[in-house]
């Protein structure tokens, strides 16, 4: 940030800018000034200040509480739809998914994991996907697990109901008649499908092993760029920790576990870019 | 890629032509059906046609099915965009040939999504 910049921002910003940084290790630099004011503006208002430095001032020497709770979920990115970006889904259904079928034939146990999971759409994908495609997993133990850092997503991601914009993106229609049943506005996804998954809170900077246990399948996908390249070296560290030897991680377009993590190796998948542990047997 | 766009309304035309230009395609255009039917035999074969359900003379539905008779257009991805969204109507698109289904209004992301699922983009 140079000089000129930082003194034209408003004081409010740096406290923003740190409580992020700290509690959810999300990294805003001064272009971001736009992004705090239009979503933390609304977390002022319902608490009752006219500005975000009023509420800044008010809060500042507070202990941690339930407003810079919601200003942290307020500057978390929520993005995602239906089978976002196809080929980590494409490579899961043809090639990931058969072999950890074979492998785990034994066990009959399969677990995947989508961090940062948002409004969920991403974990029912992958629960449609297997419904529709693995039958043979109906016999198994399936551990479809979706986390996020906020509370309030991990609430809507249960409720497994989605508005027609959100059902428009990325859901093949066949799905949509099969599986969603129309409530008004509003689209809910059948019991039989929400009830393969289980959702909890998780702030990915901070210990998991008391909510992750090991994984065969961990979408990370579109988190890691929001931070800092030490947070992002903690957060492979613990991924590595809980991937199984045979697993396989997805991270975003934009990501890479280059020059952070060198247990890490890239392979491509159907078309989509997966990493492994080196010296596992994928 | 070539894209037959089948809608009655001028401006959602407009709208949905910007859309498939961005993503690339190239644009012919029919008001209704029987528009539909001539332009498919008139101009070089689209890779998908987005075909709005209300039209006069010929619906969508009609030329979906239409369509579907012509095994030379077999080829042919059918998206249904409409403002109809009973689960009824979308079961019904697709059993008369429509391979997926967006409902109105959407953005150019969700048309997208759906040409990337047909895997003509």
């Amino acid at each position: 940030m140079t000089a000129a910049v930082a003194e034209a921002l408003p004081a409010y910003f740096d406290f923003v800018r740190r409580l992020v940084a700290e509690r959810a290790a999300i990294v805003l630099d001064a272009t971001k000034l736009y992004l705090v004011d239009a979503r933390v503006m609304p977390v002022a208002a319902r608490h009752g200040f006219d500005s975000i430095a009023a509420m800044v001032s008010a809060i500042r020497s507070r202990p941690f509480g339930l407003i810079h709770e919601e200003i942290i979920e307020a500057l978390t990115t929520n993005e995602t739809s239906f089978f976002r970006d196809v080929t980590p889904f494409e490579a899961l259904k043809k090639t990931i998914l058969p072999e950890l079928i074979q492998k785990r034939g034994a066990q009959r146990e399969l677990s995947i994991w989508s961090a940062a999971c948002s409004s969920g759409q991403e974990l029912y994908s992958i629960a449609l996907m297997l419904r529709e495609s693995f039958p043979t997993l109906g016999s198994w133990k399936v551990n479809l697990l979706g986390t996020d850092y906020s509370t309030q997503m991990i609430e809507r991601a249960a409720s497994a109901v989605y508005n027609q914009s959100e059902v428009n993106r990325g859901l093949p229609a066949s799905y949509l008649v099969k599986y969603f049943q129309r409530q008004g506005l509003q689209w809910r996804l059948s019991d039989s499908i929400r009830t393969m998954t289980t959702w909890r809170r998780l702030n990915l900077i901070e210990p998991w092993s008391s909510v992750v246990a090991p994984m065969d399948v961990v979408f990370l996908r579109n988190v890691l760029i929001y931070f800092s390249p030490d947070d992002k070296k903690k957060v492979l560290a613990q991924v590595r920790k809980v991937l199984r030897p045979d697993g396989c991680m997805f991270l975003g377009g934009a990501e890479t576990t280059m020059k952070l993590d060198d247990s890490f190796e890239r392979f491509p998948c159907d078309g989509a870019v997966c990493y492994r542990l080196k010296g596992g047997c994928t | 890629m070539r894209a037959l766009l089948v809608e009655d309304s001028r401006a959602q035309r407009c709208v949905v032509r910007a859309m498939l230009k961005e993503l690339g395609f190239e644009v012919v255009e029919a008001t209704n059906g029987h528009d539909a039917l001539r332009a498919l035999e008139q101009s070089e074969r689209p890779d998908v046609a987005v075909v709005d359900w209300n039209m006069p003379e010929m619906d969508g539905l009609e030329f979906i099915r239409e369509l579907r008779r012509r095994r030379q257009f077999d080829s042919v991805r059918v998206v249904m965009a409409t403002s109809e969204t009973e689960t009824s109507q979308i079961e019904c698109a697709l059993s008369a040939g429509a391979d997926e289904y967006v409902m109105k209004p959407y953005p150019k992301d969700a048309l997208r999504d759906k040409l990337v699922l047909l895997g003509v983009m």
